[in-house]
């Protein structure tokens, strides 16, 4: 209403200017991808053909060599199983930690909350390092069960985060009804807490798997031949042999982490029109 | 049996209490013996603060019971420790003889209604009144059929399939007094349920709580702390204050018969006159209040030279129009007055306390300005002499 009454000065234009121009250079870099993936030269620049948007210039070779490449295909295999064994495991354990940490009778609450979420600020580097030497002296090192145990550590404090912002607003008075009317704590947490966070669960878990999706670092330190993940085959394939077949597989990462964010949103506004009518 | 022995005593006490129910209509409504029981329970989170001290109370079957009590007397933790979700720290709660100290919240068979309701937002209605049926094993017709009684007692046939949401303050009110009765407990508590409601609402469901627990029979505690509420719908009220409970009576009986100065003050308006004993002569005794002598009933023995708190309603006393109105009557100046339509409030002082006057407006009763010195006056047996807190300092 005001910026109809007000007529915006020059200071506002180079406002919005200054956004623009921040929003470009954050998804530039992403989106120029997108076109290049479809480059029917083994090139990673425009050709002549691109910029005259001749149908020639553009082709699906690449997305056709990953399709039917072993080690892509295994790449992504090790991608979902790690991703998903890891998630599975990160989500339970982090909602389980998340109502530990809600209970007011838990003792030291800032102390366990500040160690469950410390993989989130402790630089990658150190705790691949860490795990790398830990896990090799258990036999852990090189195998896929090591790499779901360090992918489900890093993946766990985004689980904790969201459960927890979601039992915040969670009102206790519903587990007191619940237990009231004669439910046992499972039946209470299954039909009562459960469908009522589980926006919050949710979104956690979809946090984990993005970590594990992209991971590479640890991958680097503990993963041998067997459990090359995407990120990990993008980053051989960017070193070893160039071709765009990197691209076209970035542009396949960029569509599912862009279809994850808006399951997210998604659930978020369920979330939130859900607690508005309770 | 206490309780039973002060509800007979207002009998012979109280005959202008005509609409308080007479003791065999008592015994005959509510069974003899206590369904819940309160011995000597204590409550405290810190081991410090006493949030409730060594408290007696007894409800019998069928009847409804208030809680009534300032926010922190301890009202809500009693009936939060009759569900279970609290545990007592010292002496035992019972429930039909059986102590259930031991007994989990979902194993106490007890219907609750709460303060914000507590329905599940995402569950329908037919759900929530289905959850406590499914946990009891019952099947899929029974539970159907439980259903739609619960929902026409509380007068909301066709709402199976609405979630809470979508209802209005009033109707989720309904469901969760009809979820709370729906697995057919013989008890019920409910913790400030009309908090939430605008004041018409709140009225019309006050007589609905009462039709319904009257239909069903069902053992009601109630806590509120609205005076007006707790006498409009029990059967008796027990006044809180500090984690103790100052009387329990019928609503009729607190108002007229008042045996504590909280108590006188906080059931509608009292005036409050302390003062010393000067005399006594059988139930009455002379109180010396500033420079002047009250005469005055006693509602505990009294002894020459006590404390006592003097107990006058507002609308208990009156103008003298002649002398010889009054059994005590003294002349006192008008420091101020109200005229609030129905009736003046006339602001004195009487031996030196505040003394509130309040004169029907009826044809007659004479203007009374501000300064001037009038005759006020009041009988013996409006005038009740109570021992003094004796923790009036905390």
């Amino acid at each position: 209403m005001l910026s109809k009454a007000v007529r915006p000065g020059v200071g506002h234009y180079l406002h919005v200017a200054f956004c623009v121009a921040v929003l470009f250079f954050l998804i530039a870099p992403i989106l120029v991808v997108v076109p290049l993936s479809f480059n029917a030269e083994p090139y990673f620049t425009f050709t002549e053909g691109m910029l005259r948007f001749d149908a020639d210039a553009y082709s699906l070779r690449w997305y056709e060599q990953v399709a039917t490449s072993d080690a892509w295909l295994r790449a992504l295999a090790n991608s979902f199983l790690i991703g998903g064994c890891a998630t599975a495991l990160a989500t339970g354990l982090g909602t389980l930690a998340a109502l530990g940490l809600a209970n007011p009778a838990m003792p030291a609450r800032p102390l366990v909350m500040g160690l469950l979420i410390s993989p989130m600020v402790t630089p990658v580097i150190i705790s691949a390092a860490g795990m790398f030497f830990f896990y090799s002296s258990l036999g852990l090192a090189q195998t896929h069960f090591g790499l779901i145990l360090a992918h489900a550590a890093l993946g766990t404090p985004f689980v904790v985060i969201t459960v927890t912002a979601t039992l915040t607003g969670f009102d206790t008075n519903l587990t007191r009804a619940a237990a009231n009317l004669g439910a046992g704590p499972w039946r209470s947490f299954r039909r009562v807490q459960l469908p009522l966070i589980a926006p919050g669960v949710i979104s956690g878990a979809l946090f984990a798997f993005a970590t594990s999706f992209d991971e590479v670092v640890t991958v680097l330190f503990m993963g041998g031949l067997e459990q090359r993940t995407i990120p990990r085959e993008m980053w051989a394939g960017i070193r070893e042999q160039i071709s765009p077949a990197i691209l076209a597989v970035a542009t396949l990462l960029i569509a599912f982490a862009v279809s994850l964010m808006l399951v997210v949103e998604w659930l978020r506004r369920r979330g939130a029109v859900e607690r508005g009518n309770g | 049996m206490e309780e039973q022995a002060k509800a007979g005593g207002a009998q012979d006490t109280a005959p202008e209490a005509g609409s308080a129910p007479s003791g065999d209509e008592d015994e005959a409504r509510f069974g003899v013996d206590a369904y819940v029981e309160f011995d000597d329970v204590s409550k405290s989170y810190d081991g410090v603060e006493q949030i409730v001290r060594n408290l007696h109370l007894t409800v019998r079957e069928g009847e409804f019971l208030t809680l009534l009590g300032p926010s922190g007397s301890g009202k809500t933790t009693c009936l939060m420790m009759l569900a279970g979700f609290e545990v007592p720290t010292g002496g035992a709660i019972r429930i039909n003889g059986q102590a259930v100290d031991a007994v989990p919240p979902r194993r106490r068979n007890i219907g609750m209604v709460f303060q914000n309701y507590a329905l599940f937002p995402h569950m329908t209605v037919g759900a929530n009144l289905a959850f406590p049926l499914e946990v009891r094993g019952l099947d899929k017709d029974a539970v159907a059929e439980r259903i739609a009684r619960a929902l026409q007692l509380v007068r909301l046939e066709g709402f199976e399939d609405r979630r809470p949401g979508q209802l209005s303050g009033g109707q989720q009110q309904r469901v969760a007094i009809a979820r709370a009765l729906v697995f057919e407990p013989r008890l019920v508590l409910m913790d400030e349920p009309l908090g939430a409601l605008d004041r018409r609402l709140r009225e019309e469901m006050q007589f609905e709580i009462r039709r319904i627990q009257r239909t069903l029979g069902v053992t009601v505690v109630y806590v509120t702390h609205d005076q007006q509420e707790a006498m409009a719908m029990s059967d008796r009220v027990a006044v809180f204050n500090g984690g103790r409970i100052e009387q329990v009576a019928p609503p009729e009986v607190l108002y007229e018969e008042p045996e504590r100065p909280f108590v006188a003050s906080f059931i509608g308006d009292n005036n409050l006159l302390r003062g010393k004993v000067a005399a006594v002569d059988g139930d009455t005794c002379d109180v010396t209040v500033g420079d002047l002598t009250v005469n005055a009933f006693m509602v505990q023995e009294h002894a020459v030279g006590d404390d006592v708190v003097l107990a006058v309603r507002p609308e208990r006393t009156g103008l003298a129009a002649e002398a010889g109105m009054y059994t005590n009557e003294f002349e006192v100046q008008v420091r101020d007055m109200a005229f609030l339509g129905d009736h003046l409030r006339v602001l004195t002082d009487v031996g030196g306390q505040t003394f509130v006057v309040k004169i029907p407006n009826i044809v007659g009763h004479g203007g009374v300005l501000a300064g001037e010195r009038v005759r006020i006056g009041w009988a013996t047996l409006d005038c009740r002499a109570l021992r003094p807190a004796e923790d009036a300092a905390a």
